[in-house]
């Protein structure tokens, strides 16, 4: 993951105005509220209990950046979008300074985990469980339905942007005004372009914007720009 | 029915042939030996090399004489050693290598039960199971004419499995295979047994298998060979090479801290070939690389010859000539294609009509460069840039099968400089010049994957797997540390966080020794085993046109009719709307979801982009030199057409014609930008990289870079600031912009994004084994669900910047896409010999690198800039 952190740019959901940070986090600045979204912790040791010894630092990685944005917005609630955890067993996996780190971010603050495929039941690691959460005219679940007010992960939006001199490839925060669905923040999350099916049921006339994640800032590019 | 590998060179000829055989004055394997370069002296037929009487028939029947340097390898083959053939096509080479095999098996034409012990004798590898299975047909001949008892089988990728089973246990006298094969029977339990009783190796196009990771997996494979069977002597047969002592080395077990190489026969009495330059009635053309303005030319060569082979350097030039010949074919020539991307029916069928000698013409890429000889191919055409002059030279051999009769071959050039480059490689040919490339260093990504394929056999000791790998020529330097590295690995990743000992893939015993886990891992291994990785490819469909729509992507029919496919990393590079050749039409680029790419019939008449992609080799070194020496002498310069030499005599009154060893620079306005075009002449690759780099290094001078092109000879970076006036202020100094200190931290912070480095880093996480290529269980579908190994590069960079696989890809960057050993080179040359000329307006010499600027994929440009553009589409649209 490349990008400095803690830009942002505004992005508005139900009425509600709410800030997309180039790390992918999204920041209620009101209720200071700070959501991510799939951080798919220990997905390597995941694949390597199956035989893919995929370097095992993803969750240090994932962790750091997320202490980084945690550090500079000093968030009342911090919001995890489902899929925090790769499989049902992932937080047994965590090593003794991930499971401190996590505890150190949770102090003086509300943490909320929000259930998803990947991580269904509770697992321990301090703070809430719940399966879907409702801020005013904001619902925070994982699995996106299209509703009015939603704020959903589980998608991994990425936006391919064919430009003037060369194709980007990017992760996104995907907006129509009425609904969102954020970038995956995990460090092995990979993408699925905004242009996938998954997409056209949520916004069905593809009125969406992306909101790109760039390496300096964000830019919001027209749905009919990415493909 | 092809007519084959030429079976005995000159075949039908007597006489005696001039051959000078070669060998070297040194026992080999024996002894530890100091390393002294092999003196080389020549030796006359000795008389024990003398053919058993049936064999003496048997040729005499044929009407043939066995050749020199055929008897030379016989002669090795009794005194027990191993032997190196160096022969030009048609020399008769196959025959020669087997030969000892058939004699030694032959000798006593008794039943076989009775004459000697049942088991493989001799393993015959080639890189084209084409080309194995073409052998096995050919050696039907003498084996049943003279009645040896002698079973020959081959072992592919197509063998049924129930034949591969009987093999391992009723192994035939010969076996005919390629390096994947050999590596698969080497991780079986039975190994030991299958090899205990071979005496022979062969190795067919050994020039060919050693510049690749396929000849590092070869290597490995030897020395568990040496080991099984320490009786095994081989014999390698390759083409002309820069080096043959030190590919003599690949033959034989390297002894500890010093050298050993095989024999070196060499055969003579080829004809020289005959290469001209087409000295074009047309205008030739600045840049590009279609040679379209010779076709008319190219025609009438091909329409005055029997058969004619056309190479070109890539698919899409290989695409577009073959179109282009066929809209001016109004005598209705039999014209084939053949390349690389084709179905394999499809070349098969062009194949078999070329023995036939139905064809006329066959427009192909380096497909051709190797395989089975058909034919009778009376010129060769070579269009565009020769590269190097030993690959030119291997292809003009192509059109020919009788040694003592010269190769016709003719140049295109595609542009002015490659004029230059033809004329010092018809040079370079004249004085026998060889540039092969030197013998690699053993890949540790390859080393990963053969211990692991040790531990799927016999349980091994990692002492003793050291002591056999480094009789690899190709590991021979590996050191013990980087050896347990790559161990590590195998089992437990080899992280520096030591979480993954309960998920080994191997473990020790008791004893210490390694074995395999669990049976999913030997699985995993055969599954995954060999070198080439393939490039990601997209499947490409045919749909009606959206129309116009600049960028935008409306809603586009999905279905369509499949084309093919295409490399990803192709469609990475290219914008919607861009149009190219694609499967003989002019295609543009609609839309891309998931691995489809929707494309639809264009109009244009010419493709925006070429999709030349370079080709995959760089100008070699050596003609790159010869190219600058070609400048730097003005003498020389008669022998180039007028127009080339206007072209020269015009760049010298206006700016300058760079020296042998010194680096022109040029700096002028045009069109409210302004321009640095350097010639280094170190290929297209090194120029990208110092492209990337030199942007860097401008954006930091404040010169404000836009963007860069490259090509094989120079490259062209583009910007804002009046970089002549920058140099002039003393704001902008060339020494240090050109300082090889640029390959330390500019280097490392661009490899953090290099996509080149990405897609270097993936090829070694696949042939390592971290990641499968093929898996046995997950049905991976949606691309959501799959980790990309570009994240997992950056993670591992982050964390642990030492790991073998980083070092591997390294390894792999300083000679392949990023050509940084090269670049590293030149720019060491170069240090206090830079020449800066101010100048108005663009140079002569500048032009053809001008040219490409649009037609190639641009760089350097930063994404958010672009991205930025894209966003304003939006701002602009909201504000109506």
């Amino acid at each position: 993951m490349r990008g400095t952190l803690c830009v942002s740019g505004m992005m508005e959901v139900a009425g509600t105005a709410l800030r997309a940070d180039l790390s992918g986090a999204l920041v209620w600045d009101e209720q200071r509220l700070l959501v991510v979204s799939d951080l798919h912790l220990e997905k390597g040791s995941s694949y390597a209990s199956r035989g893919t010894l995929l370097p095992p630092f993803d969750t240090v990685a994932t962790l750091r950046r997320l202490a980084t944005v945690i550090a500079h917005y000093n968030p009342r609630t911090v919001i995890a979008l489902g899929d925090s955890f790769h499989d049902r067993d992932a937080h047994t996996r965590l090593t003794g300074d991930d499971r401190a780190c996590i505890a150190n971010l949770q102090v003086g603050r509300d943490w909320i985990w929000i259930t998803g495929n990947h991580d269904p039941a509770p697992h321990g690691i301090g703070g809430e469980v719940a399966d879907e959460i409702t801020l005013g005219a904001v619902t925070f679940r994982h699995e996106p339905t299209g509703m009015r007010g939603e704020i959903a992960g589980h998608l991994h939006p990425k936006a391919r942007v064919a430009t003037r001199a060369r194709t980007l490839e990017r992760r996104c925060f995907v907006s129509d005004g009425a609904c969102a669905v954020m970038p995956a923040f995990g460090a092995y999350a990979g993408g699925l372009s905004v242009r996938d099916a998954a997409f056209a049921r949520l916004f069905p006339k593809r009125a969406f914007v992306a909101h790109v994640l760039g390496d300096t800032k964000l830019h919001s590019i027209a749905a009919a720009r990415c493909y | 029915m092809p007519s084959g590998k030429g079976w005995n060179g000159s075949a039908g000829r007597s006489g005696q042939p001039h051959v000078i055989s070669l060998t070297l004055d040194e026992p080999q394997a024996t002894a530890y030996l100091p390393p002294v370069p092999p003196r080389i002296r020549p030796v006359p037929p000795d008389d024990r090399a003398a053919l058993p009487d049936h064999f003496t028939t048997w040729f005499a029947a044929r009407g043939w004489t066995p050749r020199a340097h055929q008897l030379a390898l016989l002669d090795k083959a009794r005194a027990q050693r191993s032997a190196l053939l160096i022969a030009p096509t048609g020399a008769g080479k196959t025959l020669a290598g087997f030969l000892p095999t058939l004699v030694e098996l032959g000798e006593t034409p008794t039943p076989r039960s009775l004459a000697r012990p049942a088991g493989l004798h001799t393993l015959y590898i080639s890189p084209l199971k084409a080309l194995a299975v073409d052998i096995a047909r050919n050696l039907e001949a003498p084996i049943s004419e003279m009645g040896l008892p002698i079973k020959v089988e081959t072992r592919t990728g197509d063998t049924p499995a129930s034949r591969k089973q009987r093999q391992r246990r009723y192994p035939p006298d010969i076996l005919l295979t390629t390096p994947e094969q050999l590596a698969l029977l080497l991780s079986s339990d039975d190994a030991p047994y299958l090899f205990s009783s071979l005496k022979r190796v062969v190795l067919d196009e050994l020039h060919a298998l050693v510049t690749s990771k396929r000849g590092d997996l070869l290597s490995l494979g030897l020395a568990r060979l040496w080991r099984l069977a320490p009786d095994m002597r081989m014999i390698g047969l390759s083409a002309t090479v820069a080096e043959p002592e030190q590919l003599a080395r690949f033959l034989v077990p390297q002894p500890d801290g010093a050298i050993a190489a095989a024999d070196v026969v060499v055969a003579g009495g080829a004809a020289q070939p005959v290469v001209e330059m087409l000295d074009t009635r047309e205008r030739l053309p600045w840049a590009g690389h279609s040679a379209r303005h010779a076709l008319n030319e190219m025609y009438e060569l091909i329409k005055a010859n029997k058969t004619t082979l056309v190479f070109v350097n890539t698919r899409s030039q290989a695409e577009m000539l073959f179109q282009e010949f066929w809209r001016i074919n109004d005598d209705n020539l039999a014209i084939a294609l053949h390349h690389g991307s084709l179905d394999v029916a499809q070349r098969r069928k062009v194949e078999d009509a070329m023995a036939a000698g139905r064809l006329r013409g066959v427009v192909c890429t380096s497909s051709l460069d190797l395989g089975v000889d058909w034919g009778d191919v009376d010129l060769v055409i070579n269009v565009g840039a020769p590269k190097g002059c030993s690959r030119l030279m291997q292809r003009i051999g192509r059109a020919n099968h009788r040694l003592d009769e010269a190769s016709r071959a003719v140049l295109v050039p595609a542009n002015r400089f490659e004029v230059l480059e033809c004329s010092v490689a018809i040079d370079a040919i004249a004085d026998n010049a060889q540039d092969t490339p030197p013998l690699r260093t053993g890949a540790l990504d390859v080393l990963a994957q053969h211990v692991l394929g040790c531990a799927c056999g016999e349980p091994f000791l990692s002492d003793e797997l050291y002591a056999e790998v480094i009789t690899a020529a190709s590991y021979a330097t590996l050191t013990r540390a980087d050896f347990d590295d790559v161990v590590d690995f195998v089992a437990s990743g080899g992280y520096a966080l030591k979480t993954y000992e309960r998920f080994a893939r191997i473990k020790q015993d008791a004893k210490g020794r390694w074995r395999v886990a669990n049976p999913k891992v030997r699985q995993s291994y055969r599954l995954n085993v060999g070198t080439i990785v393939e490039e990601a490819m997209l499947k490409v469909r045919l749909v009606r046109s959206r129309g116009g729509g600049k960028g935008a992507t409306g809603a586009i029919a999905r279905g369509g009719r499949l084309l093919g496919e295409i490399e990803e990393a192709f469609i990475e590079g290219l914008t919607l709307g861009d149009t190219f050749v694609f499967s003989g039409e002019i295609v543009r680029y609609e839309a891309l979801a998931e691995d489809q790419v929707y494309v639809s019939r264009a109009s244009d008449s010419d493709p925006k982009v070429p999709s030349y992609m370079g080709g995959k080799f760089p100008l070699s070194t050596y003609l790159a030199e010869r190219v600058r020496g070609l400048l730097d002498d003005r003498t020389a310069w008669g022998v180039l057409p007028e127009q080339v030499r206007d072209w020269l005599s015009l760049q010298k009154d206006v700016s300058r014609i760079p020296a042998r060893r010194e680096l022109l620079v040029e700096t002028f306005p045009r069109s409210n930008k302004h321009y640095i075009v350097c010639y280094p002449f170190e290929g297209r690759l090194a120029h990208q990289t110092l492209g990337m780099l030199l942007t860097r290094r401008l954006e930091r001078a404040r010169a404000r870079p836009l963007g860069f092109v490259a090509n094989e000879y120079a490259l062209a970076v583009w910007g804002l600031g009046d970089m002549s006036l920058m140099v002039k202020q003393g704001r902008l100094d060339l020494a240090a912009l050109f300082d090889p200190d640029m390959l330390g931290d500019d280097l490392e912070a661009w490899l953090d994004e290099s996509a080149l480095m990405k897609r270097t880093f993936r090829s070694c996480a696949i042939i390592s084994g971290l990641i499968a290529r093929r898996s046995t269980t997950e049905e991976k579908t949606r691309r959501q669900v799959l980790f990309s190994t570009d994240l997992v590069y950056d993670v591992l960079r982050r964390h642990q910047p030492d790991h073998m696989l980083l070092r591997a890809a390294r390894a792999d960057a300083a000679t392949g896409l990023l050509d940084l050993r090269r670049l590293g080179d030149m720019l060491q040359r170069i240090e206090g010999r830079i020449t800066h000329r101010p100048l108005d307006r663009v140079s002569p010499l500048a032009v053809p690198v001008m040219l490409e600027i649009g037609r190639e994929s641009v760089y350097g440009e930063a994404a958010d800039e672009l991205l930025a553009e894209a966003a304003e589409e939006l701002v602009k649209e909201a504000m109506g």
